[in-house]
């Protein structure tokens, strides 16, 4: 998992425990398996930023 | 006018009343009669609106015999899907949540009423539609009539039941990843979604505003027709609903991902199904949807957010109401970030070219329509070839995506597995096409009930399919 993934995962767990729902922590770390493929799709899915990704890794 | 034979289906009712052979009021006083015999075991059922369908059957009648006939649904028993707005009755979305009290109906409901439709009640279903067993309801589990320990799908379960049981002749469901189709499949009966935002939904509770379409469950393909027409402008006559579709079928069969988690009854019911129809003629040739494999990421990062807007006031003040589970989800959606609801946004548009380029040349794709037969009521996760897998994800597996693109789908029965439980496939047709795909659908059901027939003549069994699939 990714950093960034991994940050917003710890993020939301902790501020689902703080409103009293720690059942929510299986339904996030669920979630946050589907959100990193979803992230990582974005090259696949053409995300207009990533389009000279392939050029800059030539370079 | 007394009912001596009980009409089959809409079109059948349709004819004999259309004929003054049957009366209105005789065939609501027997839907009627069949919702109190069987509501307290099925569950089918929320609200029953009886006198008020008895007063509407009456009027009916009267009208027909002035010669003020309205078309098919005229005098025909329908029921409409708890999250729909009917006026004077509660929209409980069945839940514990405070209903709201509608003064006046969807327009989808105001559209049935004007071809002149009775509506015989509200029917269950997952609660706020956010689920496809339906049994996370304030209102009891509903109930597979093929066996009660089973689920009838969801969330639109009440109204494939109520199709089931002959407490209606038509349904009004919702279908957001899948709740037309799945109750459809599970049950035996047809549902169609038709193109996103092609019926209305306003007036209808949202669970995903830019994910939730509107469309009829009904016994066959050309009730099915009647009943989208109706529901589309109020106009349901006959020569609206298309004939089958001349000619053989040029049908793309969606194997990769689709094809790749199937249980032992669902994959011979399919296998028969494309069988029959090569031997009717129909080419059928295979192809591909590009990222099909991403569907369900795409699907919650959209169907989580949005369900979340809507209910987030009520959380604020109900959460109490709310099934836990239901509740679980909900909240889950607070945590999505608005970033990654852009990027399922783009992902969405990149999934629907690719579903536009698997038509290309096409009259239908084909794929079956649930993974796996009706699964036990309570079960968190079903076995398929020797894996658990999560009930809920295989549910959704198969229907998800055509709710993402907007294309129309349609599923039909198509036997029933060692389980003794029926199987569908699913047809998907392009968008803007969903008379098309009613007219290609009508050929495919005519084909698999012709072959069904000779099979049953040849081998002497009742209704078997292919692989002892039965």
């Amino acid at each position: 998992m990714s950093p960034e993934v991994s940050a917003w995962l710890a993020s939301a767990v902790a501020d689902a425990e703080s409103r009293g729902l720690p059942e929510l922590k299986p339904l996030l770390e669920t979630l946050s398996r589907s959100l990193q493929a979803l992230r990582d799709a974005d090259r696949e899915f053409r995300h207009p930023a990533t389009l000279n990704d392939d050029d800059d890794a030539a370079r | 006018m007394t009912m001596t034979t009980r009409p089959a289906s809409l079109s059948a009712a349709a004819d004999a009343i259309a004929r003054r052979e049957l009366s209105p009021v005789e065939l609501t006083r027997d839907c009627l009669d069949r919702i109190d015999a069987g509501n307290g075991a099925l569950r089918a059922f929320i609200t029953v609106t009886a006198d008020r369908a008895l007063a509407e059957a009456t009027r009916a009648e009267a009208d027909i015999a002035a010669g003020r006939y309205r078309g098919p649904l005229h005098g025909i028993p329908v029921s409409v899907k708890d999250l729909v707005d009917v006026a004077g009755t509660p929209t409980t979305s069945g839940s514990n949540v405070p209903p709201r009290n509608p003064d006046h109906d969807a327009p989808v409901v105001a559209n049935l009423k004007r071809a002149g439709a009775i509506i015989v009640g509200k029917t269950n279903l997952h609660e706020f539609a956010f689920g496809t067993t339906a049994d996370e309801t304030a209102f009891g589990a509903v109930r597979n009539p093929h066996d009660r320990s089973r689920s009838a799908g969801g969330s639109s379960a009440g109204a494939a039941v109520a199709l089931v049981e002959g407490m209606c002749y038509g349904s009004v469901g919702t279908d957001t990843g899948g709740s037309i189709r799945i109750p459809a499949a599970a049950c035996g009966v047809t549902g169609l979604k038709p193109t996103l935002g092609e019926i209305s939904a306003e007036d209808v509770v949202p669970l995903s505003t830019t994910l939730d379409h509107v469309g009829p469950l009904a016994l066959n393909v050309r009730d099915a027709g009647m009943l989208y027409h109706a529901m589309l402008d109020g106009d349901a006559r006959a020569d609206r609903v298309p004939d089958a579709a001349e000619g053989p079928l040029w049908i793309g069969v969606l194997e990769e991902y689709f094809l790749e988690k199937l249980d032992e009854g669902t994959r011979a019911t399919f296998e028969a199904a494309r069988a029959r129809l090569i031997d009717g003629g129909h080419s059928l040739s295979r192809v591909a949807v590009a990222h099909a494999e991403r569907t369900a990421d795409v699907y919650l990062h959209i169907v989580l957010p949005e369900a979340s807007w809507y209910h987030a006031p009520l959380l604020e003040r109900h959460a109490a109401s709310y099934s836990p589970g239901v509740r679980l989800r909900l909240e889950m959606g607070r945590y999505v970030l608005a970033e990654d609801y852009v990027r399922a946004l783009h992902g969405r548009a990149a999934l629907r070219r690719a579903v536009d380029k698997a038509l290309e040349g096409l009259d239908a794709l084909l794929l079956p329509a649930l993974p796996i037969g009706a699964p036990t009521l309570g079960a968190g996760t079903v076995a398929i070839e020797g894996r658990e897998e999560p009930v809920r994800s295989m549910m959704l597996r198969l229907t998800q995506l055509f709710n993402i693109t907007g294309h129309p789908a349609i599923a039909l029965p198509c036997g029933k597995g060692p389980d003794g439980l029926p199987r569908a496939i699913q047809l998907v047709g392009h968008r803007g096409g969903t008379e098309r795909l009613l007219a290609v659908a009508a050929t495919v059901e005519r084909q698999l009930a012709v072959a069904a027939a000779v099979e049953r003549q040849m081998i002497g069994g009742p209704g078997s399919v292919g692989g002892g699939a039965g």
